[in-house]
């Protein structure tokens, strides 16, 4: 039960894990981990169990994906790209717990009649939560299929009231901690964008959790968004800052390599990045050995939904 | 003493099949990634391996004896080169490994090759347009040549000077293989600085060697 009504509410204090518990536990667990070799990869689930809540009062939906097995929760929660926690994609789920999730606010400013900083409880309890499961891909061309917790992300823009000149959402990720011993070339914090009509649509999700579960912090806790026709890299992790500007504001990957991450990154079968073809993708989403390689669907399989936004326009040249 | 290095050498294909049988291998979130990398990775530090063997023999006469593993390591580095391929081929491309399986099972001897014709189109279209690919396919043919042409035998037959011309190809094969790496790895990813610095630093040490070389047979030509 996640009771989050203010600040002293968010977690009480007997809940909190004295310092000396904590990094204890994490000895044990390192201690554990190196004596089990690969099987350390089952000791990590306790802490991430540790981290996460249950999210109650989940309200129905009508987002599935009806025709694919959902990723297992191990997986998805062992694989991720948050460049913030290390490069290799188990690196985040080792090192996130670096990141402070406690206490927590996104401020929703710029262009808007009503802007406000929110406590994170605030907006966990903005609006009812829906667990939707949506298509993941990724741009390096694998997939997963997650249950997602959250409400449109239209709900929480509605509030402010953008003026008519917003014409863009930037947001802004935590800042990374620590130094970069060898330079990344990334200017940190992290941040993306949408255009304004992407946003409002109803499948963009301001996402809590996922499994029914409060977001594990190497999956951008404690509130993200999810884009679910883009590139995974376009859905924002760990969100501080929600920023309605008039321009196209500058995206982490595009100001990296332009030529290979475009600023509307639509999952594309039709268009390649340079170094591999998008016509297909590996789906993550058993326990298998084998393969599953599946082709790849235009916006994701999410056409019906939005492929109006992007009449007329050459997908080729905006990708 | 032989036998201790080809059970190193092993060691992480064991570590592999070993992940396969108890089932962890399957947990990992992206098995087919992990195998690439994994293979990979040891066919890069097997050549770079090889590649240390001289220059340690140079600095450190205690080491000469090295010189007895230098090809093996070298056929090692072959062999996971050879691995990673073959993951390519059969896990990343798209080949159907259930129904070649399913077909050998049925009696069907030809299913495997039926199931790879259907995914050669799009290898030949990754290989064209992928410039990773061809670096990486490039240093593999490069090690196929070296083992091919590594036994005694052959040796003999083409002639020491030549065998030596040939084997030289070892150091673009390295290249091409760091290269292969930098290009796959996405900007802003560091990952292949370590195998980089060590072929960097390998290298100099050769045309350290070289250099000193020249300069005592110098020295040694005035003072005649």
């Amino acid at each position: 039960m996640l009771l989050l009504t203010d600040r002293e509410k968010e977690i009480p204090s007997s809940e909190i894990t004295p310092r000396e518990t904590f990094e204890a536990f994490q000895m044990d667990r390192r201690s554990v981990m190196a004596g089990l070799g690969a099987v350390g990869f089952a000791a990590a689930l306790p802490r991430m169990a540790r981290a996460e809540q249950k999210i109650d009062g989940l309200v129905s939906t009508q987002y599935a994906v009806p025709d694919r097995a959902t990723t297992p929760e191990a997986k998805a929660k062992s694989y991720n790209n948050f460049y913030e926690f290390g490069e290799d994609k188990s690196d985040p789920a080792k090192n996130a717990y670096k990141l402070k999730t406690y206490p927590w606010n996104v401020s929703v400013e710029g262009l808007v009649a009503k802007p406000r900083t929110f406590q994170f409880g605030e907006l966990f309890h903005l609006r009812p939560m829906e667990s939707r499961v949506y298509r993941f891909r990724c741009v390096e061309a694998w997939s997963m299929v997650i249950p997602w917790d959250g409400f449109s992300l239209a709900e929480l823009i509605k509030t402010v009231e953008p003026l008519p000149k917003a014409k863009f959402v930037q947001f802004i990720s935590a800042e990374k901690s620590g130094e970069e011993i060898l330079p990344s070339g990334i200017d940190w914090p992290y941040t993306e964008g949408l255009r304004m009509d992407e946003a409002m649509n109803p499948l963009t999700l301001l996402t809590f959790g996922s499994y029914g579960q409060t977001l594990a912090n190497q999956q951008g806790a404690p509130v993200r968004v999810i884009v679910p026709w883009k590139y995974g890299f376009k859905s924002a992790k760990s969100i501080v800052k929600i920023k309605f500007v008039e321009k196209m504001p500058p995206t982490t990957w595009n100001e990296l390599a332009s030529d290979e991450y475009g600023f509307y990154s639509n999952v594309n079968p039709t268009v390649d990045h340079p170094r591999w073809s998008q016509a297909h993708e590996r789906l993550l989403n058993s326990n298998s050995i084998l393969p599953k390689v599946v082709p790849t669907l235009m916006f994701n399989g999410y056409a019906d939904q939005v492929a109006p936004m992007y009449a007329g326009m050459d997908l080729r040249k905006n990708y | 003493m032989k036998v201790l290095v080809h059970l190193l050498c092993l060691l992480p294909a064991l570590f592999l099949l070993r992940m396969y049988f108890n089932g962890t291998l399957a947990l990992e979130a992206d098995p087919v990634n992990y195998i690439t990398h994994f293979t990979g990775d040891w066919a890069l530090w097997m050549l770079l391996g090889s590649l240390a063997i001289t220059p340690l023999r140079r600095l450190f006469a205690g080491l000469s004896w090295t010189i007895r593993f230098r090809r093996m390591i070298g056929l090692y580095a072959f062999f996971y080169a050879t691995l990673h391929l073959l993951t390519y081929v059969l896990l990343f491309s798209g080949y159907d490994v259930a129904a070649a399986i399913a077909g050998l099972r049925a009696g069907h001897l030809m299913e495997p090759w039926t199931q790879l014709k259907m995914i050669w189109p799009t290898m030949l279209d990754d290989l064209k347009k992928r410039k990773f690919i061809q670096v990486g396919l490039a240093a593999w043919v490069i090690l196929l040549v070296l083992a091919v042409t590594s036994p005694q035998k052959v040796l003999r037959w083409m002639g020491g000077k030549n065998w030596a011309r040939v084997h030289r190809l070892v150091y673009v094969a390295a290249g091409l293989a760091c290269v292969h790496y930098w290009w796959l790895v996405k900007t802003g990813v560091r990952t292949p600085w370590n195998v980089t610095a060590v072929l960097t630093v390998l290298l100099l040490a050769r045309a350290g060697f070289t250099a000193m070389k020249k300069v005592r047979v110098g020295k040694a030509a005035s003072s005649f």
